[in-house]
């Protein structure tokens, strides 16, 4: 666990510059300290176990429904890095926005959604968050300000500068007061090499924006590995340091110090009203989506990264810790279990869409072919006796 | 209408300038941004002093950047903002086309109803005057394909700041096509406030033997046509579609079972174009009502050219449209 988070905005890079390099390079001295925030309690951690736990049930029945063809279309698996939903999601405010790629199930369960309705929009049924319009790539829940997966790589990034730009305008413009809100705004280290995340980046340095682009670095981009699709793969500082923008980077195998680090860097970020590029590494443990075979790495790599599975670091911190119990593990699993398994269950009693939705939501009113629009059952409460 | 109104004309750039204006003052969460709208005062002085009226806040000049900037826009849409992108020209707004098509066109539809994004982009469409051919789109064809967004291209300064007003009102994205040149036309515009419904066509020339369907610029060409054609005998319909999505079908449809002849006319590229869908709709509605099949002047089917001559014969113009309506109604 890091005592002291330091954020280094030293332009050089001292894994490969010489020496001579060193002496010929004026060196910036802006560095930033930030102090992680406290170690959570135990309840708050049992919340995150909790929380992990749902997610890899999630993720496991998921893949389960694919393969009974239940799901179609691409579906992506979050196993194996859900401790950076959940450290980072608990680290902000309910009602500070969120922008995801398409690897979302994740971060829509750890930021509230009922499991049933994503569930159901993965089945395609009426009942799912986006009435079965979106599927795997596209988790929406206005409720709990979750701004949407987005399929297209990167494309999320200037979205979410779009909306840190929206609760600053908010704060300032409308309400007349200090902008109070920080948006965090999720990519993999494919979406590096998009173009608009670069211009995501320059904008929000620009405009003093309140938004975190989280990287969740798995280290492959489908089937690339970074090292292959990312130039300074080795020193991503320099990305956002072109920027003027802090970078730090996290554990993201470890929810607690995940949650500690990322606390403090966006209470700095709402603070400061700017952004910050935040490299969360991580691995996941499955392919780039349910079709890949996996070719593009080692058996052995992949056994070496999940022996340092993020749900048994938190397991064993409270056990030796908090005098944890395996058993009370073990009841908790069973717990999240059957609310997958119920979850599942309403998906597939959730109704198909009727035809008529083809031509629902189009547009907000009613012209030509256009039905108008409706909100889907997850913000109407309807059927959450379940 | 009182004297001193009916006498108020302006231009079609001030015309666009009051309608953002006056739908700042009224709703805070109506902004503007883009290249050089703040300081600059607007490339093409459309905005020129709003910035002093509203701030840096709320009138943003951006770098080049069109694909990070709508991106940005359609993100505070999301949250309920209202965003006036300026394109300073809509060729620019191809390396936006991921954001604008996949974001803003269909948020509503991929959320489940969930987020809508009220924006408005807009900014100069078509042929300025040899700048070739990345700097000559006329996009309507291409954008027109995709659901999801509304299309509004005003004629003069009267549709431009009443179809501008009801854009900025609209809680769907709307691309709003201007032309360069016509941005110093003058016309009549009130001084009391006033909107232009979308999808409502509206008959700028009215005539009995041939109906000319337009959009924007090119109209100017059809009634100068239709004024040569009048000389000849042939009287022509012109109307003025206003908006291309919502499409004001019936309005034209009355016209062509008036005329029984038709010609339409679009500045974009004949192959699956606005004119090519207008014509089959034409033809599957009125088909017992025509005379003669439908016939279109598009842009020829070439990159726009630079040099003078070669641009002008690749356009569309009055000579083309008046071989047209003679082709259309047996007048060769």
């Amino acid at each position: 666990m890091t005592n002291l988070l330091t954020i280094d905005m030293n332009m050089t890079n001292t894994d490969t510059n010489t020496a001579a390099d060193m002496e010929s390079i004026e060196i910036r001295k802006d560095q930033l300290q930030l102090t992680p925030a406290a170690v959570p309690d135990k309840g708050v951690l049992l919340g995150f176990l909790r929380q992990m736990l749902l997610i890899r049930e999630f993720e496991v029945r998921t893949m389960q429904a694919y393969q009974n063809r239940l799901i179609g279309g691409f579906c992506h698996i979050y196993i194996g890095q859900e401790a950076i939903a959940v450290g980072t999601i608990a680290a902000v405010n309910p009602d500070d926005p969120i922008v995801l790629a398409y690897r979302d199930h994740g971060h829509a369960l750890a930021r509230g959604m009922d499991p049933k309705y994503c569930m159901a929009e993965m089945f395609g049924r009426i009942g799912g968050c986006a009435k079965g319009k979106g599927g795997s790539m596209h988790m929406f829940d206005a409720d709990h300000y979750l701004y949407g997966g987005h399929g297209i790589v990167g494309a999320q990034t200037p979205l979410g500068a779009g909306l840190a730009f929206a609760t600053k305008y908010e704060d300032e413009v409308i309400n007349g007061g200090k902008s109070n809100h920080v948006t965090l705004c999720y990519m993999g280290d494919g979406a590096l090499n998009q173009g608009c995340f670069y211009e995501a980046m320059n904008l929000a340095s620009l405009q003093d924006l309140p938004v975190i682009f989280v990287l969740e670095n798995n280290r492959y981009s489908m089937g690339t590995s970074i090292e292959r699709g990312t130039s300074m793969a080795h020193d991503l500082r320099v990305k956002s340091e072109a920027h003027g923008i802090h970078h730090a980077i996290v554990d993201g195998k470890n929810v607690i110090s995940t949650y500690q680090d990322f606390s403090s860097i966006a209470d700095w970020c709402r603070e400061e009203s700017r952004p910050f590029f935040v490299e969360a590494q991580t691995y996941r443990y499955k392919g780039h989506s349910m079709s890949d075979p996996r070719k593009y790495r080692t058996r052995e790599e992949e056994a070496n990264e999940e022996s340092k599975d993020c749900i048994d670091i938190l397991e064993n911190f409270l056990m030796e810790e908090h005098d944890v119990t395996q058993d009370s593990v073990k009841q908790m699993a069973r717990q999240v279990k059957a609310q997958v398994l119920q979850a599942v269950e309403w998906a597939k009693n959730s109704p198909e869409a009727p035809i008529e939705e083809l031509y629902t939501d189009v547009y907000t009113d009613v012209w030509g072919p256009y039905l108008g629009t409706s909100k889907p059952e997850m913000l109407r409460g309807e059927g959450s006796e379940q | 209408m009182s004297v001193a109104t009916a006498e108020r004309v302006i231009e079609f750039r001030d015309a666009l300038r009051e309608a953002m204006s006056e739908e700042m003052r009224k709703d805070k969460r109506v902004f503007l941004l883009g290249e050089e709208v703040a300081e600059y005062n607007g490339a093409y002085k459309v905005s020129k002093g709003m910035l002093d009226e509203f701030g840096a806040k709320r009138v943003i000049d951006t770098p080049i950047s069109e694909s990070g900037f709508s991106g940005m826009a359609i993100g505070a849409a999301m949250r309920g903002l209202r965003p006036i992108v300026e394109f300073m020209s809509w060729s620019f707004s191809l390396v936006a086309a991921d954001p604008i098509l996949n974001n803003a066109a269909k948020m509503l539809y991929m959320s489940g109803g969930q987020f809508g994004c009220p924006i408005v982009f807009r900014g100069n469409n078509g042929a300025g005057g040899q700048l070739a051919s990345t700097h000559s789109w006329c996009v309507e064809s291409m954008y027109a394909n995709i659901p999801g967004l509304k299309m509004a291209i005003p004629y003069d300064a009267y549709d431009a700041k009443g179809l501008l007003k009801t854009a900025i009102q609209d809680d769907n994205p709307v691309f709003f096509l201007e032309s360069e040149r016509l941005l110093s036309t003058t016309c009549h515009v009130p001084e009391e406030e006033y909107t232009v419904p979308f999808g409502q066509a509206i008959v700028r020339r009215a005539g009995t033997d041939c109906t000319i369907i337009s959009f924007g610029r090119p109209l100017h060409f059809c009634l100068k046509a239709a004024g040569e054609l009048a000389k000849e005998g042939i009287e022509c319909e012109v109307v003025d579609g206003r908006t291309i999505r919502p499409l004001d079908i019936d309005s034209m449809v009355e016209s062509v079972r008036k005329t029984n002849a038709c010609v339409i006319v679009d500045q974009s590229w004949s192959f699956a174009s606005i004119g090519s869908e207008i014509a089959a709709q034409i033809h599957a509605i009125c088909f017992d009502d025509l005379d003669n099949r439908v016939y279109r002047v598009h842009s020829d089917d070439v990159p726009t050219p630079y040099a003078h001559n070669l641009e002008q014969a690749y356009l569309p113009n009055a000579r083309k449209i008046c071989e047209a309506v003679r082709q259309a109604t047996y007048n060769v």
